[in-house]
């Protein structure tokens, strides 16, 4: 994948004008994760009602393809069902911004918000759910990310 | 000066991996120095030579080629020890890098010197290896890690080594001669002779220092110093800890195991004398064969020659990246104060992406937090862009940097 391709007007802006960037000081859940390679930090702080991600914020530093990642992942969990959530894989993510082939040390940069969000997920349902079993399950989905 | 120039250019034709394209066939720029050097075909050949004609083990056997392998071996360490001017070749203990050098000392020497309620200083401006190995050992002490400060120049205040030396706790103070990310030169005699006077141990990092400039050690009194081969045109995976004697001689082993032992009884052993107390094992010996031949390459060349190619570059680079509009440029302007070292970030775009776009024309610099997270946090940034130099860069190969650093601000709409 060339940077004509990566660097696109999309990411561009994203990275410039991130969405649902900042904090939500009332969340119910709120987790951080870096990359100890490039030093990229994301937090992710989520509402949740009932079964349902109501609202979903994000900051931290990262580059360009890092923060335009964490915009498009923001805007697809926002008001979906936490089952749903769970279910966003990482093809989700690139595809909204054509980065499919992105080489292999930005991956990372891409994926970092999608680890967290699902760290945080864990967190949260460690905490609310009964079934250790399905927590196991999602401990593994998020460790298998990369 | 011009002729000077002619001769390094001259270089380059040593360095095989110089001729190579990248990318779309674009020639490599390689601009990643501070992490690691390429290497000219004598340090390869020696190499080469050593596995086709000489390998076998050290120290032990009495045939042709133990002998053989054991002279390359020890001759290595004779030759390094000249570069750095240490008279007594049996203070120089081969390691597989600085950072193997640190923890040798925070082991060996640390363990038995460091108790409850002492202190380590460090600075704010030291690579990861110069600041975990003495957290784990304050740490497991119960003593005390302190760092001298850092002031928007990019220059030690060494009024916190005043402070910290005050208190009549400090134990060690280790600190790198030319930081990795800034390239500042730090005031080494002044630290050196503050610690003297205080009876205190000092610990020289001198990883970016010793392929850059001259280095005496004698002249720098310090009590340790450390470096590494790969950063100097040397092969990866060997490196030197120097001691002094008497210091050396008060510190217990670091690895147990062949080589480093006089005699082993079921229940105890009695150490062999320096250096290879210190040695354990079958030593990287090709490495070491190959260490040697870059010294002979950069003493062929002149440490005070590449210094002043160095110092021309680094002038170059400076005004040529000042003039960029919207980048700024990390530390000190002052060339004496610096080695070939630039850090910089590029308005507001992120260095990797920098790095990612430069890439594309050949061009290989380095971003990220370059292995001093608590530099990083000082500066306030998550990370920056860093060009540094070699023997074998040229003012076009800065020309190019600069042009693609344009193609930069055109993508990002700087």
């Amino acid at each position: 994948m060339s940077n004509a391709d990566i660097y696109h007007e999309m990411i561009i802006d994203y990275s410039r004008n991130p969405i649902n960037y900042g904090k939500i000081e009332d969340h119910d859940v709120t987790f951080h994760d870096s990359n100890p390679l490039c030093g990229d930090s994301i937090d992710i702080d989520m509402k949740i009602d009932g079964d349902k991600v109501s609202d979903i914020k994000f900051h931290g530093k990262g580059c360009a393809i890092c923060m335009a990642c964490s915009s498009v992942l923001t805007e697809i969990a926002k008001g979906k069902n936490i089952k749903d959530v769970r279910n966003i894989s990482k093809t989700d993510v690139l595809g909204e911004l054509g980065l499919e082939n992105l080489q292999a040390v930005r991956i990372k940069c891409a994926l970092l918000s999608l680890k967290v969000l699902k760290s945080a997920l864990y967190s949260y349902l460690g905490k609310h759910l009964e079934d250790s079993s399905d927590v196991d399950k999602l401990k593994e989905e998020a460790a298998s990310l990369y | 000066m011009q002729s000077a120039q002619t001769s390094f250019e001259n270089l380059r034709k040593d360095f095989p991996i110089l001729k190579r394209t990248v990318r779309e066939n674009k020639t490599l720029v390689y601009l990643d120095n501070a992490s690691t050097t390429q290497k000219p075909n004598q340090v390869i050949d020696a190499i080469n030579d050593y596995y086709r004609n000489h390998n076998a083990n050290i120290h032990r056997a009495v045939y042709a080629l133990a002998e053989e392998a054991t002279e390359l071996y020890e001759n290595s360490r004779e030759k390094i020890a000249n570069f750095i001017n240490v008279k007594d070749k049996t203070e120089i203990i081969f390691v597989r890098g600085t950072t193997e050098a640190i923890n040798l000392v925070a082991y060996a020497w640390g363990r038995d010197h460091i108790k409850e309620g002492d202190i380590i200083v460090t600075t704010e401006y030291e690579h990861h290896s110069n600041i975990v190995p003495w957290q784990l050992l304050t740490q497991e002490k119960g003593a005390k890690l302190e760092y001298i400060g850092m002031d928007d120049n990019g220059e030690l205040t060494l009024d916190d080594l005043d402070k910290y030396l005050a208190t009549g706790k400090v134990k060690l103070v280790t600190f790198s001669l030319m930081s990795n990310v800034l390239g500042t030169i730090s005031d080494a005699d002044t630290i050196i002779s503050k610690c003297k006077a205080a009876g205190v141990l000092t610990l020289v990092d001198g990883a970016q220092a010793v392929p850059h400039m001259k280095v005496d050690i004698e002249k720098l009194g310090c009590d340790f110093f450390a470096f590494s081969g790969h950063k100097m045109l040397g092969p990866t995976g060997i490196g030197i800890l120097w001691a002094k004697k008497s210091v050396l001689e008060t510190m217990s082993p670091f690895h147990g195991g062949g080589d480093m032992i006089r005699e082993v009884h079921k229940y105890e052993t009695t150490w062999n004398d320096l250096p290879y107390k210190f040695e354990a094992g079958t030593p990287n010996i090709a490495d070491v064969v190959g260490f040697g031949a870059a010294i002979d390459y950069l003493s062929n060349i002149g440490m005070t020659a590449i210094r002043q190619h160095e110092i021309e570059l680094t002038s170059y680079a400076i005004e040529k990246l000042s003039q960029v509009k919207g980048l700024h440029i990390y530390g000190t302007k002052d060339i004496s104060k610096r080695g070939g070292v630039i850090s910089f970030n590029f308005a507001d775009v992120h260095p990797h992406d920098v790095a990612q776009i430069i890439d594309e024309e050949g061009i290989a610099i380095r971003s990220g937090h370059h292995c001093a997270q608590v530099l990083m946090e000082r500066l306030n940034v998550a990370a920056t862009s860093r060009a540094s130099f070699y023997i074998y860069n040229t003012r076009e190969e800065i020309d190019k940097l600069i042009n693609s650093l344009n193609k930069v601000a055109r993508i990002f709409k700087l």
